[in-house]
Order: C-alpha cells, then structure tokens, then sequence
C-alpha cells in the first residue's frame, strides 16, 4: 500500500512534469539563474568590503527560489478549477495582511511605503504580492461563472469582479504603492477586456484610471515623495541628490555596461554601490553594467519567450476560467516587467517594484513562482 | 471563444509585445548607440584625481636674494561640503574655527563664503573657488592650532588640518616688490574653464606680477593620483599614480638692496610732499638699465604686505586694498598710473622741433604769456624769462617757447582744416617714443597711456558727440556754467579736429595726454644711450635647481636709432644743464653724480572724490651718468606737487644708494654694482643665501 502509493506519487509528479510546457519552464529556469547571479553579484562586494558573509544573500535568495519553486508545483497538484474553492481564503488572507501593514507598530516602512509586515528573525512578507494572486483568481472566477462558454459576462458580474478587486487595491494605494496598483488596475482591465464583457467597461475603467491619476495628483492624494519621483522623471536634474539621483545613475550604470558588459562581478558602478537598491528593485542595472547588451537582451528575450509561451496555453484553453487566470498572470508579469525595467532605464517613472523572478525578496518571488504554477496547472488541463 | 474576446487577447498580446520591444529598443539605444557617453559619464562618477601640487620655484633677484619662495607651512580649511550639512550650516564649527586662529567669525563666515553667494557689497574676502575645494581659513596656522583640529575631529566636523607648501615673501633686504612679484591662488572656476591651461582645483595658481607672468614655469606639475571611489567616497582602487615635479626657479633683473632703497625713496617722497600740504595720493619708481632694458627695481605707493594673501585675507584687508580712502594699494602705478608727462615731455618736443628744422642754438623768446587765437596761454607761474637758446629753455623749463613753435606748427599743417601730407612733428616724435602704446614689460595689466593725436580726437568724438551736443539736457546740473556749455557747444561742432589749444597743451604734456612710469623710463632709457628703445624686462632667466638654464631672456628692441646723432648730444647737453644750472639744479648741487634730468609738474584738472582740485603731479625722469650713461631712473608722486621739490630728491636717494653715495662722495664699497649690473647668472640657492649689505 506505502509502495503502491509512494509509487503512485512519483508517477504523478513525473506526468506533472513531462506535462509541463517545456518552453515555459526553461524560459523561467532561465531567469531565475540570471537573478541568482546578478543578486549575488550585486551584494558581494559591498559585504564582502564589511566583512559580512559576501554570499548572504545568495543563500536567502537560492531558498526563496526554492520555496517558491515548490509552491508552484503544489499549485499544479490540484486541477484548477478546484483551486476556485481556495480562492475565497487567498483573498481573505490578502486582505487581512493588507490591513495589517497599515497598523502602526506592525506594518513596517520602507521607502515612504508601509508594505512590510516583519517577522522575528528578520523575515518580511509583503502582502500586496499575495493579494495579485487573489485579486486575479477571484476575478477569474466571478467573470466566468456562466456554464456556456460562449455566455458573455454581464454587467453585473463586472461590477462583481470590480467589488473583489477594489477592497484590496484600495488598501494598497493607503500604503502607498502606486506601483502595484497601477498593475493591479492594468491587470484587472485586460482581464475585463479578455473576458468578453461589454467593451464600453474596458474604455470607461481606461477614462477612469486616467481621470483618476490625474485627480490623485491634483488633490493631494500621491504623497510628496511620489510626485517627487514623477518630476524628476520629467526632468531629472531637478533634484540631483535623491531621486533624480538614482535614475541617472542607473542609466549611467546601464549605459556603460556596452555590448558586452564589464563582466560578472566586475561592474565598478555595482561594486561602488552608485546605484541604490540594486539587489531588489534596480537589480537590472547589475545585469545592463556587468553583462552588457547580451546579458540583459538575453533576460529580455526570456520574458518575451515566457510570455508567448504563456498567451498560447491562453489561447489553447476551451475554459475561460483558465484563460483569465492566464491572462491575469501574464498582464500582471508584463507590466511590471515594463515598469521595471523601464524604470532602470528611464522610460518611466519610479516606482518600487521588484522584477519579476530576478528581484531579491521573498513575498515576490513566492507569488511570481504561484503565478507560473498557475500557467502550468492551465496547460497541464487543457488537453 | 467569442469574437470579441478573441480580438481583445490579440489586442492585449500585441501591447505586451510591443512593450517589450519598446524596452529591447531602449536598451539598443543605451547600451549600443550612446554607450560612449554612458561609460565617459561612468568613469567620471568612479575616478577621482587626488591632486598633490608641486613645490613652486622660488623668484630671486639678480644676486640670488629669494624675493619669494615656497615655505612649509599649516593650512587649516573648511570643507563646505561637509559644513552646509550640519545644523545651522555648521556655524558653530566655524565660530569655533575662527576663536581657534584667532580671527573675527564674520571674517570666517565670508572667508568661507562663494563670492556668488553675497551681495558684491559685502564679499570683500570671499572665496573665488568652488564649494567642492577644502577652503583654506589660514596657512601659516601654529602645530598646536593644526594639532586642535586633528585631535578633536568631533568638534571640528568638516574641518582639515595639513602641512603644505605656503607662498612666502622673505623680504631679505627690506624690500617689499608686491607690485612686481604679484601674488598666488586658489584656481578659480575661470581659470578651470580656460582650456589652454590644465589647472587642478587644488593648486595655487599665479594671479598678479611675475607670479601670473611666469606661472607656466614657477608652478611646476602636481603629483597626480588616480583612484577608484564608492559611492561614500571611499577608495576601491589605486589606478596610476604621477609624482609632482618641482617648479623653475625664475631669476629676475631685479636687486632687492636697490629696491628696498627705491621703496624707502618713494615713500619718504610721498611723506614729504604730505608735509608740505600736498595730498600725495600714490606714486612710482623705477630704475632702469638703459642699455638693455632691465628693470633693476619698481617701487609703488602706497603698497601692502604680499603676505597677507597667504595668510588669509581677512575682509579688512581685502576691502583696503582697492579702496579709494587708503589710496587702492592694490593699484600698480608704475604700469597702471597715468599721469600727464608735463615738462618731462619736452625732450619729445626737442625732437619734433629739430625735425621741423627749428635751430637749438638760436634765441627763442620766453615772453610770461603767449595769444594763441582768442586765448591766452601762461608760462609756468607767469614768469617771463627773457630771451635764450633752446638749451636754456629745457634748464629754466621755459612753456611759452613751445607754445609758439607747436602753434606755428599747427598753422603750418593747415590749422583748423588740415591739409593732405601733414606733417604733425609733435605726434610723430610722441609716436616714435612709443607713446599711447604699452611699453610691453613682462607684468601683466600694463596701461598704455594716451597719445591725443588726430586719430584719438576722431574716436573720441565720435564717442562723445551725442553727449556734447546734448550738454543741456545731459550733463549734471552743477555742470551747466556758461564756460562749461561753450565748450561743449565747441565739442559739438568740430570736436574731432586738433585745435589750437590741442597742439599748444601738447607740445608741453599737458591736454589730454597720459603716460605711464613705465613708458616715461623707457623714453628716458632710449635718449640716454642714444636711441635704442628696449623693451623694459623684470625677468633674467628661468633655472632648475641644479643651475641648469631652462629659458634665458634676453634683451627686445623695439626700435634702434630713431633718435639723430644731433637730437642726442643736444639732449643730454640740455639735460644736464637741468641738473646743473637749472630746475633741478638745488636738488643735485654738490652730487658726485653725473645726473641728467628733466623735472615736469604737471596740472590735473579732474577732482577729487571731495570736489577738490586736484593737486600738480610731480615728476622728475633722468639717466646718469652723463658720459656712457648706465641707468634710467623716474620717479612720479601724484598730486606730489613740484617735480623739482619732491620726485627730484626722490630720484636723488636712489642715485645716493646706488652709487654709495656718503657725505657728497662716493664711497664705491658701498655701491650696489661695484661690478657693473650683473650679466652672469647667479647660483640659485633659496634656502641658504647671504645677504651682501653694500
């Protein structure tokens, strides 16, 4: 019976496996190797020169990467359709840590954003990351609640799915993160779009999300630090010390690194820490200055791979349930990719999200890492 | 799947893919098309020059006497960068500073300060650097001062103590020369900007006299080291290092026991005149080598301390030294004053009459006042001296004489319509002095004084015209008197034409025309060795330190002969007779040196600050000896009063140091060129030379 099962076990887990689109996998596998190396190149250095353990975090991030790896294989263990019946508590779970951060005392801030809620023994979980998976498996749901697939969701359900998303999106702009919110809103709007609902829905959500930006703006809403990021997009020399700063020199680092790039660990723009946060959120400079226009258009392509490979396994489901869900991830991983790596390179302005499965930090990397098991689990069931 | 959510997916894949290709297209942009620039602005950020400034020649004079040299001293600077940061912009720290050295903290506060930071009224003292330069409070800060600052870095937050090589003046024989060696500094964002030259923020730099003149060789290279830097500045990596090499030595013309005595000279002349209730606002002296135009000493008053620029100008001293109430001490006059030549002119004047063909033997008519047109022209104090030669009339300094000869001359070259093929004798003479020209010595800020001939009145008019000829609705109110008005109704209409008046007021150095010390030597220099005119030289050679010749200069003629055989003997005859028979002749009676002279007092019809009159300049210009004449010696005390009186004893002095001169005689130990001037180069040894007291 132990053996039958043991047995019964690995047979599945090898099914799962050749299951799995190959394409999808290695473009992932691709990306987490480049991230290893570029966080590790990007903190060796400056601890090795404090005569800290140079591969710190090297460590936290090979586990992260584990973790999460092994998060993404439960979440292809349960057909996905079932995976509806969790989603109440994903969200639930969301937005509860949502409320959390907020709390004085147990939300920590960085960065002018209370997003954190820390742990003793110095783990962080960001909860707006957990709230993506939330926001786009419950919309899924509630858009494709109608039995026939040809069925087009009404008004009704739109404002359902817009209900679901508000609640947590809402709380995430109080931290403030306009970042995740404006990929949330980007994500929710291609779902919409995707599902088949009335077209005027996707052109009103598109007014709104601009009549809102600009209203945020106008009122006071986007804290100081925020519109400070915004003009020294606009014009970066208006504050050469702090923001401006940064995405000069992040440009500056990206720019150097030439066709071929100064080498791995040989970056002196890395090495010097000119560039803040380079471990997490400006961690594509590391791979712009050390492995130059190979190295980074490498990590381009696999995002490009990732993301076709993903739009096919959409396109091939007969269920909307799945597709939305893959549509979600996929408009979710892309536009803060875009965000990202735009950002590093000064096409728009900055904001502190972390890069898809290259970024250190944990929270993200779990819900990256849920996100393609989520793909997977579609493909797996479309057949 | 419905239509329209199949269009939508290619709609959303299509905009994800474009994105990403928006991304691909950016990265090509950096990393491919504009890298160059990227890794140029990298390197920037991570190298850093630290500039280690070589050691400066030192400046001696003709025997070897360091008139400046480099000394080491403490340097104690305020690092603005760090200070701004601290609360209240780190005043505390700099009050602390300034109790520790000893100064004023407002004089710390603006030592501190960019100039562009305060009001121009208020930034006497401010720093001419940049905010990123350690701003140095005081160089010549005591161990114990420098050893405060290291010790309590706590207090002292931004704050620097370091041993560097300070710019010093040794004043060995008690000369002063500020005027002549100028000054060094920190390198301002200008000269940074300057790109024929490679200056390093942290170096001094010549700014004034042979400083700024022979920088190129006093500076030498600074020690370069190029390193990596992190973002907290700390360094990474040593790339390349290059030593500082050490700087020239310049060796000048100049002897510091003659200058010290040309100095004492100018001063008690100045003194004297103040005595007798002159105003004596400033003056000049030089001593010339007429045979090849090295500038043997160039005094000016009043003068300052060159030390206090090392030291750290406090804001006092900054303002006095341009302010109008101590006399602008910082003003060179020697090459900077104008003053009209007056009496001292008429040599130039014998000139252009022998040109004419006037005879220096015949009788001349010194009547107390001469009609030129509708005006009257006085002789000097109205005084009518009967008829004599010309010789005579250089001696009793006769006005009237050369009224009548440039009023002719006038006529003859068509009066108030000048005729074609002009011969203008008295411009012409003035022109081959090389007047209204600069004299070109090697000190920079040279004026070129004033030559009022045809073409400056033409300039001049057409400047001026439209205020002439609006005078009533323009000029002051207090300027609206009818002489006033008349002459501006004459200006108005033929403003540009010499006039009479021009070409009388000319011929004996008055009107419009200015010359500086420098030129007056430099003419005196060429009538004395018979019409050679050199340009006047303060530098000698540039040396290493083991003696060997880097750069020898030798002496520039500017123009050879332009004086006849029969110019120069009578000049000198007429000269001499100044000294001995005439205007000069109570000053020198009984002077075992040969002098030849010409004594000039000069009007000055502009005010003073007060409204004024402004007394007569007081000159006396002269070479000697008469036979093989030697040295050019001039001397200018403005608003002096008589040139006979004041400059003339003033020039006396110097001969008396010169030639050892003690009790009437000559005593030739006490000569300061008991073996001529010096033509070999001296050992250029700063550190341990000896004083020779003549």
């Amino acid at each position: 019976m132990t053996i039958y099962n043991q047995h019964s076990r690995r047979d599945k887990f090898r099914e799962n496996f050749v299951g799995f689109d190959r394409l999808l996998t290695l473009s992932v596998a691709a990306l987490l190797v480049m991230g290893t190396l570029l966080v590790y190149a990007a903190t060796k250095s400056w601890f090795e020169a404090q005569g800290l353990d140079p591969q710190y975090y090297l460590k936290r991030h090979v586990i992260n990467i584990l973790i999460g790896g092994l998060l993404a294989y439960g979440t292809t263990l349960i057909d996905y359709r079932l995976l509806r019946a969790y989603t109440p508590i994903v969200w639930g779970l969301a937005v509860f840590g949502l409320v959390v951060v907020l709390i004085p005392g147990l939300g920590s801030e960085i960065n002018g954003a209370k997003a954190w809620i820390s742990f003793p023994g110095g783990f962080q979980i960001q909860p707006a990351e957990l709230a993506k998976i939330g926001i786009i498996v419950g919309i899924s749901m509630i858009l494709a609640e109608k039995r026939d697939i040809d069925a087009n969701p009404t008004d009704q359900d739109v404002l359902k799915a817009l209900a679901i998303a508000a609640i947590p999106v809402a709380l995430i702009l109080l931290q403030p993160d306009l970042g995740t919110v404006v990929i949330i809103s980007a994500a929710i709007v291609v779902m919409i779009g995707t599902s088949g609902a009335p077209t005027r829905w996707v052109v009103g959500l598109l007014l709104l999300a601009v009549m809102g930006g600009f209203t945020a703006v106008k009122m006071g809403v986007v804290s100081e630090y925020q519109i400070a990021r915004l003009q020294s997009f606009v014009d970066p020399s208006a504050d050469p010390q702090a923001t401006g700063y940064q995405l000069r020199q992040s440009r500056i680092t990206i720019g150097s690194g030439g066709i071929t790039g100064k080498g791995l660990f040989n970056g002196p723009q890395t090495n010097g820490r000119f560039v803040p946060e380079q471990h997490t959120d400006f961690i594509f400079t590391v791979a712009g200055e050390e492995l130059g226009f190979l190295g980074s258009g490498f990590i381009l392509l696999c995002f490009g791979l990732l993301f076709y490979r993903s739009f096919t396994i959409a396109r091939r489901t007969n269920d909307l349930f799945g597709r939305l869900v893959c549509v979600g991830v996929i408009a979710w991983l892309a536009f803060q990719t875009f965000e990202n790596i735009g950002m590093t390179m000064g096409m728009v302005p900055m904001t502190g999200v972390p890069l898809p499965f290259i970024s250190y930090g944990g929270s993200s990397m779990f819900a990256n890492l849920i996100g393609l098991g989520l793909i997977q689990n579609v493909h797996l069931r479309t057949r | 799947m419905n239509l329209r959510s199949r269009l939508n997916l290619i709609i959303v894949q299509a905009l994800i893919f474009s994105l990403m290709l928006a991304l691909g297209g950016r990265l090509f942009y950096l990393q491919v098309s504009a890298s160059v620039k990227y890794q140029d602005a990298a390197l920037s950020i991570q190298s850093r020059d630290v500039v280690n400034p070589a050691i400066r020649g030192a400046i001696v004079d003709s025997s070897g006497i360091p008139l400046a040299m480099d000394r080491p001293g403490l340097v104690i600077s305020v690092d603005r960068s760090t200070i701004d940061k601290l609360p209240n912009k780190g005043l505390n720290v700099l009050n602390r500073v300034a109790k520790l050295v000893g100064k004023k903290p407002e004089s710390v506060f603006i030592t501190t300060r960019l100039c562009g930071e305060l009001p121009s009224s208020k930034n006497a003292g401010c720093w001419k650097g940049t905010r990123f330069q350690p701003i140095p409070v005081t160089r010549t800060a005591t161990k114990e001062q420098a050893l405060k600052v290291l010790e309590n870095s706590d207090l002292f937050p931004g704050v620097s103590a370091r041993s560097i090589p300070v710019r010093s003046y040794p004043a060995m024989a008690g000369e002063n020369a500020a005027h002549v060696l100028g000054y060094v500094g920190s390198v301002s964002e200008t000269d940074l900007l300057n790109s024929g030259k490679n200056y390093y923020r942290e170096e001094s730099i010549g700014k004034d006299g042979l400083e700024f003149e022979y920088d190129d060789y006093l500076r030498g290279r600074a020690g370069i080291k190029t390193v990596t830097v992190d973002r907290v500045e700390s360094v990474t990596r040593q790339a390349k290092s290059t030593p500082a090499i050490s700087g020239f030595n310049l060796v000048t013309n100049l002897d510091a026991r003659l200058q010290a005595a040309t100095e004492e000279a100018l001063r008690t002349s100045v003194l004297r005149s103040k005595s007798l209730g002159y105003r004596a606002d400033g003056g000049a002296a030089i001593v010339m080598d007429v045979n090849s135009g090295k500038i043997l000493a160039l005094a000016s008053y009043p003068t300052y301390d060159p030390n206090i620029w090392q030291v750290g100008l406090t804001q006092s001293q900054a303002k006095n030294l341009y302010s109008e109430d101590s006399g602008v001490p910082a003003l060179s006059r020697p090459l900077q004053g104008m003053y009209a030549p007056a009496s001292t002119f008429k040599t130039i004047s014998v000139v252009a009459a022998m040109d004419a063909g006037y005879d220096m033997n015949s009788t001349y008519k010194c009547p107390s006042r001469v009609q030129i047109g509708d005006r009257e022209f006085g002789n000097f104090e109205l005084k009518s001296q009967g008829t004599m030669n010309m010789q005579k009339a250089i001696a009793v300094s006769c006005d009237t004489i050369w009224y009548k000869i440039a009023y002719d001359e006038w006529v003859r070259d068509g009066g108030l319509s000048p005729h074609s093929g002009l011969h203008d004798y008295f411009f012409t003479a003035a022109r081959g002095f090389g007047l209204g020209k600069v004299t070109g010595i090697d000190l920079p800020s040279e004026a070129s004084g004033r030559l009022p001939d045809r073409q400056w009145k033409e300039n001049f008019y057409q400047e001026y015209k439209n205020y002439y000829c609006n005078f009533k609705k323009r000029a002051k109110k207090s300027d609206l008197t009818p002489y006033l008005i008349e002459i501006a109704r004459e200006n108005c209409l033929d403003g540009n034409i010499i006039r009479a008046g021009d070409a009388v007021n000319f011929s004996i150095g008055q009107g419009d025309t200015l010359m500086t010390p420098i030129q007056m030597v430099q003419t005196y220099a060429a009538i004395a060795n018979g019409g050679t005119i050199y340009k006047p030289e303060v530098a000698r050679a540039v040396v290493k330190s083991n003696g060997e010749v880097v750069k020898e200069f030798t002496p520039q003629v500017v123009a050879e002969n332009m004086l006849p055989k029969k110019a120069v003997k009578f000049l000198h005859k007429a000269l001499r007779s100044v000294v001995t028979d005439g205007t000069a002749a109570a000053v020198f009676s009984s002077f075992p040196v040969t002098v030849a002279g010409k004594t000039g007092t000069g009007q000055d019809l502009s005010k003073n600050k007060d409204g004024s009159a402004k007394d007569d300049t007081s000159w006396f210009a002269s070479f000697a000896p008469i036979k093989k004449p030697k040295y050019a010696v001039v001397m200018v005390v403005s608003q002096g009063g008589f040139g006979s009186s004041i400059s003339a004893v003033g020039v006396r002095d110097i001969y008396a140091a010169l030639y050892g001169v003690v009790d009437g005689a000559i005593d030739p130990t006490k000569k300061i060129f008991p073996n001529g001037i010096p033509t070999k180069l001296p050992k250029v040894d700063p550190k341990n030379v000896k004083l020779v007291t003549p």
